[in-house]
Formats: structure tokens, C-alpha cells, sequence
């Protein structure tokens, strides 16, 4: 439940980010992370940014992500 | 640049070079426990370290009579429940229903109670939104990364004047039931896997006192097997310099601050409180409420029901479960009159719970 993904950041308007990840678009409140740019990489829970994260950090969580959802190992 | 699976298998090797006495180490984050079971990272650790999953999973650990007031409050004209998805299955008390199929608020909903699921706080706010004569209550469980969700949630209602928006709030805190169990006599714990997300939010100071006071090696772990993995030689190289300390294997997202507006939402909005765990029993200072000023908010105090005697579900021992004492197998119901698609207890119905991960992936944690 304590799962939280990491998106790249758009475009921001305000207390609203409009974040990417794996191709789906999505928008998320900012209201939790301060200071947040286009191109940012952010943990995403429940709706709402918990942190921005180091971008190649970023990447190598969402391949593992996507590796965790995929069928289970033999 | 050597794999995943390479690295996987030198810390392997530097495990089994371990000769000192058998270890016992807890992880405490419900994702731990699914890519821990997937990956059966169990049986790739040498003999003499074990590695048990503990309360982790915030759905497992909420006491059946918070399904029940979740129950009791579906029944009133005027309530629309929302929540996370994993709640909607979790067993009541047996009393409120026919033996076989203790209530659930899935059950209810089945039966014309309203009852919506959503990801966010957000969508249940919006709801609040659209069904201007309807109250929504919102059902508030979750550790320290979903509660400042839930605080920021709030906020906006109070800051939008709605005011048919309520939370029923069961919120916990990861630091007290450690203390609890890593000083029990029940159960000697080596070292805790410190849960990534929650620690985002906290920080890695927040575990200070356990390993700097209560001597606890803690490492904080993300939640691939690799991490977790380090995760596991670092609390072993604490157990051997006997220097227990805390060890942050998570460091793209996890200061040692933690994320201080979150915090401060979160405590602007709740404060501590005594609370109880499935299977734990009471923790002082284990939960948060909200405070005094926005008790209003509060579903407990804005609809006044009458409760159940409480009852846990009969021979199930998740209690037992999410203390390590005993390993999913050894509840004498598991696989048999409890699996996921007819769950006894709340540990078979998340897909985070210990029960339902080891069903899912037939681990073999037997030793
Ligand atoms: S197997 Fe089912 S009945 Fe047994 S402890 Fe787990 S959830 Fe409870």
C-alpha cells in the first residue's frame, strides 16, 4: 500500500504537476514537494508527489517496477 | 557493468561467510514482503539467516473493529464510504453476519450500501464535491506515506469549505511497534529492513533511537531483491562489528530529514495517539488522530453507531503472522479454508499480506 512510483515532470500550474511515466500522462498535486521544475523526477503516492528523486535513481526504480508487475519468475 | 543477478549472487556469497550465530531479520514494508516472495529471495539465503516478514502491511494491521465501524457507518441513508481498494474485502466481525461469509464492506456494497474505491483522497474529496447532499467518509488507514496524503486532502477540503467531507482515521506509525517488537522477549529480532517509502516521509534519523539507544541495526531498503539484498549485508556487518546503527541502502529518495512538508501537513493536521494492532494489541503513541480543532472532521465524532462485540475470525493467526512468530504456512487454516479467493483474515486479503504473498508465490519457508 506504501507503494509510490516515480513520474517525469511536464509542465507544472501551480499546485498541479502533469507527470509522465511509462507513456501515460496523468496530473498530480504538489502540494506535499517544494520547488518543483519540468524535467524532475518525482515519487508518486495515492495522488500527490511525496518526493522529487535523483533522475537515473528514477529510471532504474521504474524498470524495476515494471519488472515486479510483470508474471513471476519460474 | 556487472547485472543485477551477479551483484545479487556476490552479496550471496558474502552472506554465506557468515559463521556467527543464526539471524533473524524483520522487514517491515508489505512491498518488501511481495518482491521478497516473488523473487523467493527466502531460500536464496544461507541457512543461518532468516529473513520474516512483520507488520508491514497497513490493511493487515487494522483491527476488525475499525471494519466494523466502516460497516456500521455504510449502513446510515445518508453515508457514501471511500476508500483504498484493499480495505473492501478485509473481514468484520463474524457476529454482524452469517457464519461463512463474515461482513465486509465489499459484502455490504453487494447488499446496496455505498461504497466507493478510489486511488487518491483527492477522488474521494472530488466525490464530496458532486454529492453536495451526501456525507462522504473517508477511510483513513496507512503509515507515514499515505497519511500527509491524507492530511493535504483535508487541507484543501477545510481550505474549500467543504464540509460533508469526514475521515474515520486508523493512521499508524512505524517506529513504536519496531521498538515493541525488537524489544520483546517473544521473538529475537537481529535487525529490521526498514520500509523505503515510509522513510521518504520520516527520514532515516527516525530510526536513530532504535539502533542508537535500543541497539537495533537498521537498513533502509528500496524494494528490488538487490536492494534488498544490501540491505541485508548491512545489517549483517552491523550484527558482526557489533555497531548497530542505521545504514540508508535507499538514498535516491530517502534523506535524513525525510520530506519536512509532508511532516508538517501531517502533524498540522493530526497528533499522536494510543492505537491499536491487529495481533500487536495496544501501542502507546503507535497511531495519530486528528486534532482537537479539526475534530470535525472526524467520522467518529460527526455519526454516533452503535458497535459490534468484536470478534476475530476463528482459528486465524495473523496476529501471530505479523509478529513473525510463525510463517504464513503454519496457521492451520492457510490454503485451506483461507486463500485469496475466500479470505479468513485480513493477511490473505491484501495482496501486501504475508499470507496472501506466500499463497501467491508457494513459498517454500519451511526453514
Ligand atoms: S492463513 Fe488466513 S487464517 Fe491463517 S493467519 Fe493467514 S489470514 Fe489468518
Amino acid at each position: 500500500m506504501c507503494l509510490a512510483i516515480p513520474m517525469r515532470v511536464i509542465s507544472v500550474d501551480g499546485n498541479l504537476g502533469r507527470v509522465e511515466a511509462s507513456g501515460a500522462l496523468l496530473t498530480v498535486a504538489l502540494d506535499l514537494v517544494e520547488g518543483v521544475q519540468p524535467g524532475d523526477y518525482l515519487l508518486v503516492h495515492a495522488g500527490f508527489a511525496i518526493a522529487r528523486m535523483d533522475a537515473d535513481e528514477a529510471q532504474e526504480n521504474l524498470d524495476i517496477i515494471k519488472r515486479l508487475t510483470e508474471s513471476p519468475e519460474p | 557493468m556487472t547485472s543485477p543477478r551477479e551483484q545479487i549472487e556476490r552479496y550471496l556469497r558474502r552472506l554465506a561467510d557468515w559463521r556467527g550465530d543464526e539471524l533473524t531479520f524483520m522487514e517491515v514494508c508489505g512491498t518488501h514482503t511481495v518482491s521478497a516472495a516473488r523473487s523467493g529471495l527466502h531460500s536464496l539465503l544461507p541457512r543461518s539467516i532468516r529473513l520474516i516478514s512483520g507488520p508491514g502491511c497497513p490493511v493487515c494491521v487494522t483491527p476488525v473493529s475499525y471494519v466494523d465501524h466502516a460497516l456500521a457507518l455504510s449502513k446510515l441513508p445518508e453515508v457514501t464510504i471511500v476508500t483504498f481498494g484493499d480495505l473492501v474485502r478485509v473481514p468484520g466481525s463474524s457476529a454482524n453476519g452469517p457464519e461463512k461469509a463474515p461482513p465486509s464492506l465489499a459484502w455490504a456494497k453487494a447488499r446496496g450500501a455505498d461504497v466507493k474505491v478510489v486511488y487518491s483522497p483527492l477522488d474521494a474529496l472530488e466525490l464530496a464535491r458532486e454529492l453536495k447532499d451526501r456525507q462522504v467518509v473517508f477511510l483513513s488507514v496507512g503509515f507515514e506515506t499515505t497519511t500527509p496524503v491524507i492530511a493535504a486532502a483535508l487541507q484543501q477540503a477545510i481550505d474549500s469549505g467543504i464540509e460533508n467531507f469526514s475521515l474515520l482515521t486508523a493512521n499508524k506509525t512505524i517506529i513504536q511497534p519496531l521498538l515493541a517488537l525488537g524489544t520483546s522477549s517473544e521473538i529475537k529480532i537481529h535487525g529490521f529492513l526498514c520500509p523505503g517509502h515510509v522513510s521518504v516521509v520520516i527520514g532515516s534519523n527516525a530510526y536513530r533511537s532504535l539502533a542508537e539507544i535500543h541497539g537495533i541495526p537498521c537498513a533502509i531498503a528500496g524494494f528490488e531483491p538487490l536492494e534488498m539484498v544490501r540491505a541485508i549485508v548491512a545489517l549483517t556487518e552491523q550484527v558482526s562489528q557489533n555497531h548497530p546503527r542505521v545504514d540508508n541502502c535507499y538514498r535516491a529518495a530517502v534523506r535524513p530529514e525525510g520530506n519536512s512538508k509532508a511532516l508538517e501537513v501531517m502533524f498540522k493536521l493530526f497528533e499522536p495517539c494510543d492505537s491499536v494492532w491487529r495481533g500487536i494489541g495496544e501501542i502507546s503513541d503507535s497511531g495519530l488522530k486528528l486534532r482537537a480543532e479539526y475534530r470535525k472532521y472526524d467520522a467518529a465524532q460527526r455519526f454516533k453507531v452503535e458497535l459490534p462485540p468484536v470478534l476475530e475470525p476463528l482459528g486465524c493467526r495473523c496476529g501471530d503472522v505479523l509478529r513473525g512468530v510463525i510463517s504464513p504456512s503454519r496457521c492451520g487454516l492457510f490454503g485451506k479454508s483461507c486463500t485469496p479467493d475466500s479470505p479468513k483474515g485480513a493477511c490473505m486479503v491484501s495482496s501486501e499480506g504475508s499470507c496472501a504473498a506466500y499463497y501467491q508465490f508457494r513459498q517454500e519457508d519451511g526453514k
